[in-house]
């Protein structure tokens, strides 16, 4: 019992993280229609970051997720104006490589800046919770609560705010947001803001039960793909319920089958996935 | 055509150029980088079949190359088997893996693909990275022997073995000009422009794809044949999607769509990188931002960015021709068409 709980909670921990990066994903390709690959690149950014701010900063942990999440979401909205922005009339292969170059000089910049060793963030909450013959480390029910809280309030404000309702309207389309005055400017600057803020956030709250390396992003940006694929490119709540598959699988798969190829179990469900329904498993359509 | 007339001879100026290089060349050291340029440049060409005349963006072509590596250095280091037996067997196992793996991508569409061949080209990675038994795992594979000699050839020393590089460079080139210029080749070039045009032509889109897709991890699985009788060591990075992103860089540069763009990019990158000695684990940085401004700003590369000022020029001196008829008369006209 204790056993297969622990697999439910090492689950919903990977899950949490991958559904916040999967979601900044989608929200993303909802306006660019491309891949954006250097996503993996801000969730890497963002570890380091909040590393930096703790470790050399001496900053309280929750302040130096704000400031990672802060300093990604300038990124990502930079990245949109100077690169994505100005290749929007190009044919999608030109942004592919344009965002893989991104990705590529974002690596090599941090690690020239911090070497390509290992990392690590002290973790801020080392206690052990207990309840009834029940253990768990405090560090993933913090994750777990803080990934949930945060894609409830992106739920909230996707529906409930007027300037939420703009992004889901961009989504849909893109002609019709315009005709009705939506200013496609300030609705791709938010969504890139939002999106590098949640790769930063889920890094932040990752990093002190992981290590903090340059190529960290490359795992977690091809499993949040797989996702968003699997969950129907642009979905919200597939992207949610994509991440937990996901983080089930792999931590049921790590333990039942083998902690060895317990990164492939992603791809080859993706791969089995794909090919009996080449549309995924919730094609897009229904968006938000 | 202009460019027709000259085209041979500046062809046989390069060849003869490749050809002469070792004697010019100051030390054994800039023969190895050449010949590695070489092999990059092979494994490049088989993916501007599928990138830059079929408009499909495969990111797992260096596990492509990877698996041909493997496959020379599996066979020969543990099971003794000669070399050019395992080079054989390596082309043909890294098609048979593409036929598979095309199969199964190319039923996705545009960036479906791109994605899809991601993470086909990390699961190559993790295989080759997680199977010790039969891979070496991250220890990788050395002391792969050397091509065995043909007849009285032998390659054991750097001069023999660029010109055996050099050699399936011409072959590589050759081919691929046939294919280019053939009708398949038309009916790659049809589907980078249109799919649904190219259908309607009465194009068999999947299975045009999967040829393509076939023929270019062929010429990646030969390209890490090469790379591991060359090198003679490998390691399970040659297989990350960081490799793949290189070639994509040396298309760009050369030229997307081109048959000697990825040849010319290639080179030129291979050399900055040499004499940027300091760089190279962070050649990225440079690399990187050259990508993206590629794209912004020069997205047909060099032989492309050459092609189309011929393309204006022939265009001008057509429009001159005319102006000056025009000016002759209407009568002149008519007799020359007569």
């Amino acid at each position: 019992m204790n056993i297969f709980f622990q697999q439910v909670l090492n689950g919903l921990t990977l899950g949490s993280v991958y559904a916040l990066v999967a979601l900044g994903l989608t929200l993303v390709y909802g306006i660019l229609h491309i891949p954006n690959f250097a996503h993996g690149a801000l969730y890497m950014v963002g570890a380091y970051m909040a590393f930096y701010l703790v470790g050399s900063l001496g900053a309280n942990y929750w302040v130096a997720m704000a400031g990672a999440a802060l300093v990604v979401a300038l990124l990502a909205v930079l990245s949109d104006r100077f690169i994505f922005h100005r290749l929007r009339n190009a044919p999608p292969l030109h942004d592919m490589i344009a965002a893989i170059g991104l990705l590529l000089f974002l690596e090599a910049g941090i690690q020239a800046i911090w070497g390509a060793e290992f990392h690590r963030l002290a973790p801020p909450y080392p206690q052990i919770v207990r309840l009834f013959d029940l253990v768990a480390p405090a560090q993933r029910l913090i994750i777990i609560a803080a990934a949930f809280g945060l894609m409830f309030v992106l739920h909230l404000f996707l529906t409930r705010t007027l300037t939420g309702s703009t992004i889901i309207a961009m989504a849909q389309n893109r002609e019709g947001a315009s005709l009705v005055g939506i200013d496609a400017t300030k609705v791709s600057v938010i969504t890139f803001a939002i999106s590098g803020a949640l790769a930063a956030v889920a890094a932040t709250l990752f990093a002190p039960i992981n290590l903090i390396y340059p190529s960290m992003g490359h795992l977690v940006i091809m499993k949040a793909f797989v996702i968003i694929i699997l969950g129907g490119m642009g979905s919200i709540p597939g992207a949610i319920v994509g991440g937990l598959v996901i983080g089930f699988a792999e931590s049921f798969g790590a333990f039942y089958v083998s902690t060895n190829y317990k990164d492939i179990i992603a791809f080859a469900l993706l791969v089995l996935i794909l090919s009996f329904r080449p549309q995924g498993l919730f094609p897009s359509g229904a968006r938000a | 055509m202009m460019s027709k007339t000259w085209q041979k001879p500046l062809l046989a100026v390069l060849l003869v150029l490749a050809i002469v290089f070792p004697m010019l060349a100051a030390n054994d050291y800039y023969i190895y980088v050449m010949s590695l340029a070489y092999i990059m440049a092979i494994a490049a060409v088989g993916l501007n079949l599928i990138l830059g005349y079929t408009g499909q963006l495969n990111l797992a072509h260096a596990g492509f190359m990877a698996i041909g590596a493997y496959t020379v250095g599996i066979l020969t280091v543990d099971y003794g088997v000669p070399y050019w037996v395992a080079f054989v067997v390596a082309g043909a196992l890294s098609a048979i893996i593409g036929f598979f793996a095309g199969l199964l991508s190319l039923r996705l569409k545009g960036h479906f693909f791109s994605i899809f061949t991601l993470c086909v080209g990390f699961m190559i990675y993790l295989i080759i990275e997680k199977w010790d038994a039969l891979t070496h795992g991250t220890v990788g594979i050395i002391d792969i022997p050397a091509p065995t000699g043909v007849g009285p050839i032998r390659f054991d020393n750097t001069w023999a073995q660029y010109y055996l590089v050099l050699f399936f460079l011409v072959v590589s080139l050759w081919l691929m000009s046939r294919i280019v210029n053939s009708l398949l080749g038309r009916a790659f070039i049809a589907i980078r422009n249109g799919e649904d045009l190219a259908e309607t032509l009465g194009i068999n889109l999947m299975r045009t794809k999967v040829l393509a897709f076939v023929l270019s991890t062929f010429y990646a699985g030969m390209a890490g044949a090469l790379y591991a009788g060359f090198v003679r060591f490998i390691g399970p990075a040659m297989a990350l999607e960081s490799h793949t992103f290189d070639m994509i860089a040396f298309i760009l540069v050369g030229g997307i769509g081109t048959l000697f763009g990825p040849l010319l990019g290639a080179i030129l990158l291979t050399w900055l990188t040499q004499s940027l000695q300091f760089l190279q684990d962070f050649r990225m940085i440079v690399f990187g931002p050259l990508l993206i401004l590629l794209v912004m700003f020069f997205p047909q590369g060099l032989i492309g960015y050459w092609r189309e000022r011929q393309a204006r020029r022939a265009a001008a001196s057509v429009q001159d021709r005319r102006l000056q008829r025009s000016v002759v008369g209407p009568q002149q006209e008519v007799g020359t068409n007569a």
